[in-house]
Parts: structure tokens; sequence; C-alpha cells
């Protein structure tokens, strides 16, 4: 049944009672981040692939083991599947030591070996001399440490993760960060993460997905989807605010651009072909692709993309500042964040107005809202 | 004069009625606990109705039910070639229905009490139905099975309406230390009265507050992690 190194193919679908449309893969080796917000079936579809939730449709396979397959009537038990499963508040045994946890995931050991392994396992997550504590005992980072040793002891096939970091300090999350990110380096199985977090994402997953509704919305490496996501639906949810309306004018295929009409304007942002001219497409900028004239670089160049844009509001947020401006002619506003500094050297107050460059490197197309 | 008979039958009975009662409430509890499905609500108040119903109405019924006059009563009969009604197992029976709620209910609530994601994680874990149950569940559920028994038998020990409908008071048989009370009264034998009340009170008092101090002792030792 176990298939450390093989790669796990989920493909699920179901109407009610929890909407599911999902179709995700993830190679051994690998970390699948899967994103969105709450109430849109990651755990769910956690569940399903641990085998504790019997989703109506659909077929999962981890490497040659097919798991399920609504067709054939394959549904294996959570305990025919080896999955290695750390649950949102960690789901540890009250009434158990550290160690007896871990003990419970090694029934697949002889019984006079269960107690040096798991000893060793709770060693490999930094937890040696606390082996006889309750989890009652422990610290939220020492309970998740626990949950992680017991589902690595079972020497799973695939290892599920669900918002893995949501109940500890910041401080305790930067180093399971490095922890988890260290352990995925020795671990030749599928991890799948589930996460509301983009930035825990963009720092261990290999591979994104996005999901809403149950229904999975885009997959790709995290930077990716991040800055070019296919709908309005997961710009959103990538926390994309800059979205606008516009008209395709022309495809300049030699400068890799598209240009759109948006207002009185003609700006350019990466060439999007799928748009025939005349279309009426969305587009959206991230922050970091809202270039401000600065006093120390001088003037921005004669280039393309430039409008001058008049400050709405001004919030000063620790060291940076968020920045409602309009663009001419163009709503919704702009929303920026800009460091504090550069907010006091350009005198940006409610009122004022400077230039902006939209870097048409990072002004990406996407279809008309539904 | 302490009527130690009936004590003795009052004992007898509450230990009948726990034995019997304990581990369907246990798989009832658990269910009623674990389970959504139509009718639950129903279901559940139908459970609890000998709370609120006087009884001596669930006497009543019981008498109509199993009496000779009814089918079930003469099929009982026939079987067992005696009748319930008036006879020590027609007491277990009528024990049982009455102490119903008080033993399913608080299994239900300790059973509702375990994390869904500590059954998640025993799954994970392979550990299988059984093996849950007994390493996982049971120690987790155990304040409120505890209860359950505590509460069961000392009902039972202090049952009276449905007791003197369905048995009657006939010594040695039916007649049970709350029986035995209320004909000592009758009878005008206060001092016999008060000697045999006085007894149950402590009694009661001190397996309460045993039960109560053990299951505060376990919760203590299960204490969930905090977050």
């Amino acid at each position: 049944m176990n298939c450390p190194g093989s790669d796990l193919s989920v493909k699920l679908r179901q109407a009610a009672p929890i909407p599911l449309d999902a179709d995700i893969a993830c190679p051994g080796g690998e970390l699948l981040a899967m994103v969105g917000p709450s109430g849109s079936g990651k755990s769910t579809l956690l569940r399903a692939i641990a085998g504790l939730y019997r989703p109506l449709e659909g077929r999962i396979v981890c490497g040659d083991v097919c798991w399920f397959d609504h067709a054939k009537g394959i549904h294996l038990t959570p305990q025919q599947r080896h999955v290695g499963f750390v649950p949102q508040h960690y789901g540890l045994f009250p009434h158990m030591t550290a160690l007896d946890n871990v003990i419970a995931g090694l029934s697949h050991l002889p019984a006079q070996l269960r107690e040096e392994r798991a000893g060793s396992w709770l060693a490999k997550v930094h937890l040696a001399g606390l082996e006889r504590r309750r989890p009652a005992e422990l610290s939220g980072g020492q309970q998740q440490r626990v949950a992680l040793a017991r589902a690595l002891a079972r020497e799973p096939a695939v290892l599920l993760l669900d918002e893995p970091f949501s109940a500890v300090d910041r401080a305790t999350r930067e180093t399971l960060y490095v922890e988890l990110a260290e352990l995925k380096r020795d671990l030749a199985l599928p991890i799948i993460m589930v996460t509301h977090d983009l930035n825990e994402a963009l720092l261990l997953a290999d591979r994104m997905t996005l999901l809403a509704h149950g229904r999975t919305l885009q997959s790709g490496q995290p930077r990716q989807v991040i800055a070019q996501p296919v709908s309005e639906t997961a710009a959103r949810l990538v926390g994309v605010r800059n979205l606008f309306d516009g008209e395709v004018l022309r495809h300049d295929q030699a400068a890799g651009l598209t240009w759109l009409k948006v207002g009185d304007w003609e700006i350019a942002g990466r060439l999007a072909q799928g748009w025939a001219p005349g279309s009426r497409v969305r587009w959206m900028i991230p922050g970091s692709g809202v270039r401000l004239r600065s006093l120390a670089r001088g003037d921005l160049s004669d280039g393309i993309n430039r409008l001058r844009i008049v400050i709405k509001s001004v919030l000063p947020l620790g060291d940076d500042c968020r920045i409602t401006a309009q663009l001419p002619g163009i709503d919704p506003p702009l929303n920026l964040q800009i460091p504090l500094r550069l907010a006091q050297e350009l005198s940006l107050k409610p009122g004022s107005s400077t230039d902006v460059m939209l870097r048409d490197r990072q002004l990406h197309i996407l279809p008309p809202s539904q | 004069m302490m009527d130690w008979t009936a004590l003795l039958l009052s004992i007898k009975l509450g230990t009948m009625t726990v034995l019997l009662l304990l581990p369907a409430a246990l798989f009832a509890g658990r269910a009623l606990a674990y389970h959504r499905f139509h009718g639950k609500p129903l279901l559940e108040a139908l459970l609890a109705v000998p709370l609120v119903l006087p009884p001596t109405v669930v006497g009543y019924y019981l008498l109509v039910c199993l009496g000779g006059q009814s089918w079930i009563g003469q099929s009982i009969e026939r079987l067992f070639g005696q009748p319930l009604v008036f006879h020590f197992s027609g007491l277990v029976l009528a024990s049982i229905i009455v102490n119903v709620p008080f033993a399913v209910q608080p299994i239900q609530r300790a059973f509702e009490g375990i994390p869904h994601e500590v059954r998640d994680a025993a799954a994970c874990c392979g550990i299988g139905y059984w093996r849950c149950l007994l390493t996982v569940e049971l120690p987790l559920a155990w304040p409120g099975i505890l209860t359950a028994l505590v509460l069961s038998f000392a009902h039972t020990i202090g049952e009276f309406g449905v007791v003197l409908m369905v048995g009657g008071s006939i010594p040695g048989e039916t007649k049970t230390v709350a029986i035995a009370i209320y004909d000592q009264v009758q009878a005008f034998d206060f001092n016999a009265a008060g000697r045999m009340s006085l007894f149950l009170l402590l009694f009661s008092v001190a397996v309460l507050g045993l039960a109560n101090g053990l299951g505060r002792r376990i919760g203590r030792r299960h204490e969930l992690p905090r977050f």
C-alpha cells in the first residue's frame, strides 16, 4: 500500500452537499500549497484525499495504487491509504504522552520496535527530553511537532498539512517554516499544505493551487500564479486590488505588448493575443508594478504607460504608507503601498498629484468579469 | 429496623440496570454524537421523555403493555413461564426504560466533546474502529460514562413510582428500599423510615461526591490542549 516517492493525482467532482470540482496533481518530493479563503473547500478536499470524506465522483491515485474511484466502487479507508495527516489543531490524543502519540502511528511496526522508533522521530523534530509530556503540557509549536512526528512515523505515501502554522505565534512559525523546508528536502513524498497565507505558499511551496467554492481555479508555480492569475476571482484571491476595465486596441508581437484603451489613455501590458482587438477585458497591476517619480532618481523617463494620478488618501502603516489615488478618467482608484519615506519625499497628501509609470511587464490582462 | 432485604434488592436492581443499560447507552450515545440523520431530534426527544413524564405514567404503560391482558405479556408468560409484571425482571425492564436519558445523555455529550480532528488523526494513524474506541474514545469519554453509571444507579435506587406500578411491593421480589420507606411511613414506623431515609441520603451524597471527584480528576488528566 505504501508508495513513497509516488505522484498523487486527485480529480473530484460533486454538486452537493459541499460543491467540489477539483483537479490537482502533486509529484513526489514536491510541496503543493492549496490556497483559498475560508469555506473554499480546502479542508474537505484534504479530508477526501485522506479517506475521511467520501465524495460522490472522482478518482484519487497515489503511485500505482487507486485510493478512490467512484466508477469502480473503490474507496480505501484512511487506515489503508497510509497518509500522514496533521489536522489544523493537530488532533493529538490528549490522554497520551508525546511518545505514546507517536507510537500510536507505528502500528505497522513490530511492538518491540515502536518505542525506540517513536523516540527517534521525536528527536528528529527537536523534542528529545519531552517524550513523557502530555499535549496540554506542550507549547503550540511543540504540539505541532508531535503531530508531524506522528504523521511521518507512519512512513506515509502522502503528507497532508491542514493550515499547519495557523495556531502558533509568529516567532514559532518562522522556526517551523525552516524545519518544514528542511524536512521537505529529505522526504521524497508528495506534501499537500492547506493555507490561506500567500507568503507561506511563496516560502515553502513548489506549486500552488487556488481554490474557491470547492473549485480549483488555477495551478502553477506560486510566483507565476500570483503574477498572472487566470481570472478576476483568482486575482482577488491572490490579493490583487488594482483591477480595471479596458478594451484591446492592438497587439505588438515584436515588442511583446498588447495595447489597451483605458478611459482616454492608451496603455500597454504583457502580450495577450487571446483577445482580438475590440474585446472588452480586465487588467491588473500589482502594487510593485507602479513606479513613482523619485526626486533622488530624477523624473520618470518619457516611456509608455506614464500617467498622472491625484492622491485621494494617505494612510501611514509602520514604515510604509498606503495610498489610494485616482487615475485620470479611470475607476476605481489605484491602491499603492510605498515606503513612508518616499511619500514624505514626494510630499504626497490628499489632493496632490504626481506622475506614475505602470510597468508594462507587470500589467496583466484578464478575461472580462462575468 | 433497617429493611436489609429491600436495600439489597435495590442494589441488585441498580446493578442489573447499569450492567444492561450502559453498553447499549454507550453505542447509542456514540451514534447520536457522531451521526446526523433525519429524525434525530425526534429520536433524542423520545429518549428524553422519561425525564419529564411522571414515572407513574411510564409504569402505567408498562403495566398495560406487559400485563396478562396484552399479547406481549401473554407471549412472555408463555415463553418464560412467568409474567414480567410484579416480578424482578419486570422491575429491571422498567428501570432500564426510565433511566435511558440518564445514561444516554451524559455519554452522548462526552463523545461530542471529543474533537473530530482526534478521530481523524486516529484513522490516519491506521487505528481501526475497535482500537480507536478502546484506546482513544473511551478514555476521553470516561468522565461522561462514569456520570451515566452513577446517575443511572442512584436514580434506580431512588425510583419509586414506576417500581410501585410495575412491581407492587412484594418483599424480596419487588419491594425496593424506596417502597420499604413508603410502607414504613404508612405503618407509622417513623423511626425505621427515618433511619433508612438518612442512610439513602448519605449514600446518595457519597456516591455523587465520589463520581464528581473522580470525573474531575480524569477530566484534568485528559485535558485537551489549549490554543
